[in-house]
């Protein structure tokens, strides 16, 4: 459909100049936003360019968020299950208590290059919400966070924290009420307001640039980790598990391995209640379609319809996946596995007991398809898996679904 | 240029553009009645889950239509009986990208062609993305409407009109459908200058309710798109929505049909 990727050498190469990898991607938005999408593509190319902006990046990784974040090997976690050694890549032990930040920390700096006022963002979870609230807070820009009122519901604290970080929180009343809702409101928001207002959007979706440079800002996640294995363990590690919501921890992580097929590379979709009742699993249960600006892996019905998506982890709960994965995913490159909400609430507790780590309920999906695959490897393999956030934001959540009164 | 575009702009007077939601209320009466009414162009609006440029009386009759099952099908069957009964009004096709390429942007084009549609506006394919409808369209004869905006600059005006047919829909507010209202100095001003760029009619739509609004922007425009005031029309009677549509649509018309000569 769209010219072929140039990707003679590299896995790490795209997007192309148009924002597709392979037929995916690309800026499939109203002429209103066009000219900002196209702004925001020189402003970022300017930032990439400039050694000072890399500096301030992370500087702030450094002293705000308090990166690098260790890498964790779980030996009680993998005596237990007898196989592949486990190590868990710390997200959960930046500051707002996920990988969210290391974005938002990137956007705000490009928000203030280009002289905006304003933040918005979406969230599911809440977590972008909070991330995005915090950076807010620190730069002193008033913030407004679109949040689904399913989500409002069953996200609380986090709600509560965005408030008292100062964000403005909207409850999404349209549509399913949950993340797909609050972008579409996002989007509607934005494009009234573009003269003076930021988006920052909260994963590797959306119109280009933002998958390419959510993936940048993200990355420090996988540079980190293969500076850290080598250090460890004196070599690669021979696989990667992250969960995939719209993918920005994963890609994170994947990126800087894409180049060495050694690694093989997991990504973990939500299967909900199972692929053949409600899920969030786009790439296993959907088909290549445009919403949000890309053209991706969505759930939908034979005329196009996007149907609704349900995982027990609001920051999964999503029908669609960043372009980047559905490219992956065709090529082959990246392998793609469902995991069940019972799977991920056995797993959350699992790490719980074992390592003393409380997983967000997203992070618990990797473990659960960590926990599949390292009995069926020998216990000289590696594995890094993401443990993209904490999980204290979903003990209610988790309550609920264990028949805990709290 | 569709001949019946051609016509529609060729009268003596600017054009009226009426839009509705395919599958919300009664959608051939309804259509009926924006004809009798004096509508010149029609926009049949095809229903999607994520309208994002829509405010919330669109979106609210996109989701009604859905949850009636409106099918793509039943679209272009509305759309086809359509052409049956009124074989000289222009019919456009306003939607999402989504829908109008799930099954390529061939088949689209086809299917516009089978049922008369005249022309195919859609939200989320910009110029830059013009691979993934233009093509099609343009080869089956149906012209693609392109949106100029208020942040479309000069520089970036040429690329939106390269491919474009039809008319030129200046969305005269950058925001979503059935909210604000432009400031009449600042549509003066962009018509003049789009219709400087471009021998296409130019059109100017969002957030014009009143027959007065819509006389005062007739003074400088081709055409005025009325669309979300139809709708809510549509959402406060139901299935009963004919008549009142048709008498909206009459003082709409004659206040547009009429801008021309007041001014003069
Ligand atoms: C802890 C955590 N992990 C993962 C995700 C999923 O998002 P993404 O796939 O963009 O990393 C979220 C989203 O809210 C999250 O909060």
């Amino acid at each position: 459909m769209t010219d072929a990727p140039t990707l003679p050498n590299s896995l790490r190469s795209g997007p192309d100049d148009r924002g597709h990898f392979g037929q995916f991607g690309g800026r499939y938005v109203a002429e209103t936003l066009m000219p900002l999408i196209l702004d925001l593509e020189r402003h970022y190319r300017a930032a990439q360019a400039d050694p000072a902006f890399k500096a301030q990046f992370d500087y702030l990784l450094k002293n705000y968020v308090g990166r690098p974040s260790p890498l964790w090997l779980a030996q009680r976690l993998t005596d237990h299950l007898g196989g592949a050694k486990i190590y868990l890549k710390r997200e959960d032990l930046n500051h707002t208590g996920a990988h969210k930040i290391n974005n938002c920390i990137g956007q705000i700096l490009l928000a203030k290059r280009m002289g905006k006022t304003k933040i918005i963002a979406e969230t599911g979870a809440g977590q972008h919400g909070v991330a995005t609230a915090t950076v807010a807070a620190l730069f002193g820009l008033p913030c407004t966070i679109f949040m689904g009122a399913v989500d409002v519901a069953r996200q609380q604290p986090n709600v509560f924290r965005m408030k008292l970080l100062g964000a403005e929180v909207v409850a999404v009343e349209s549509g399913a009420k949950t993340l797909k809702d609050a972008m579409n409101e996002a989007l509607r928001h934005w494009v009234a307001n573009v003269h003076d207002t930021f988006y920052i959007i909260g994963t590797v979706a959306g119109p280009h640039p933002y998958p390419q440079l959510v993936r940048d800002f993200q990355s420090v996640i996988g540079d980190e980790a293969r500076e850290q294995i080598l250090e460890a363990e004196g070599r690669l590690p021979d696989m990667l598990i992250a969960p995939v919501g719209g993918g920005s921890n994963a890609i994170g992580l994947f990126h800087p391995f894409l180049d060495d097929t050694d690694v093989e590379i997991v990504g973990v979709e939500a299967a909900g209640e199972g692929l053949d009742g409600k899920h969030a699993a786009s790439l296993a249960g959907g088909r290549p379609g445009i919403l949000h600006g890309n053209r991706t892996y969505l759930l939908q019905d034979e005329d196009g319809q996007i149907t609704e998506a349900h995982s027990i982890s609001a920051g999964l709960d999503y029908p669609g996946i960043g372009p980047e994965h559905s490219w992956l995913h065709d090529i082959g490159r990246v392998r793609y596995e469902p995991v069940t909400d019972e799977e991920a609430l056995t797993s959350f507790q699992k790490l719980t007991k074992l390592e003393g780590i409380i997983p967000a309920l997203e992070s618990a999906h990797a473990i659960a398809a960590a926990e599949r695959i390292a009995p069926t490897l020998g216990k000289d393999k590696i594995i890094i898996v993401n443990c993209s956030g904490r999980g204290d934001k979903d003990i209610f959540t988790v309550a609920d679904a264990l028949g805990v009164k709290l | 240029m569709s001949t019946r575009f051609a016509a529609a702009f060729a009268k003596p007077h600017p054009a009226l553009v009426a839009f509705i939601t395919a599958g919300d209320g009664n959608t051939a009466a309804n259509l009926d009645a924006l004809v009798a009414g004096g509508a010149d162009v029609i926009e049949l609006g095809m229903p999607f889950t994520d309208p994002m440029a829509d405010g919330p009386a669109i979106q609210q009759a996109n989701l009604r239509s859905l949850a009636k099952g409106t099918t793509t099908a039943d679209i272009f069957a509305t759309a086809a009986a359509f052409r049956q009964r009124h074989p000289d009004t222009p019919l456009v096709l306003m939607g999402y990208a989504n829908p109008m390429t799930i099954r390529g942007g061939d088949w689209f084009a086809a299917e516009c062609a089978k049922a008369g549609v005249d022309g195919v506006i859609c939200v989320d394919v910009p110029a830059e993305e013009d691979p993934e409808l233009g093509p099609a369209l343009r080869a089956a004869g149906i012209d693609l409407i392109r949106l100029a905006t208020p942040t479309t600059d000069t520089a970036r005006l040429p690329a939106v009109l390269n491919g474009a047919g039809g008319f030129l829909y200046y969305v005269s507010v950058a925001g979503i459908t059935g909210q604000q209202q432009a400031a009449q100095a600042s549509i003066d001003e962009a018509v003049a200058r789009l219709k400087a760029a471009t021998d296409l009619p130019v059109a100017v739509g969002f957030g014009v309710r009143t027959p007065q609004q819509a006389a005062e922007i007739a003074k400088v425009a081709d055409g005025v798109v009325v669309g979300s005031a139809l709708v809510e029309l549509v959402a406060q009677h139901g299935d009963a929505a004919a008549p009142h549509v048709e008498a909206f649509t009459r003082t709409l018309a004659n206040a547009i049909h009429s801008a021309k000569e007041i001014a003069a």
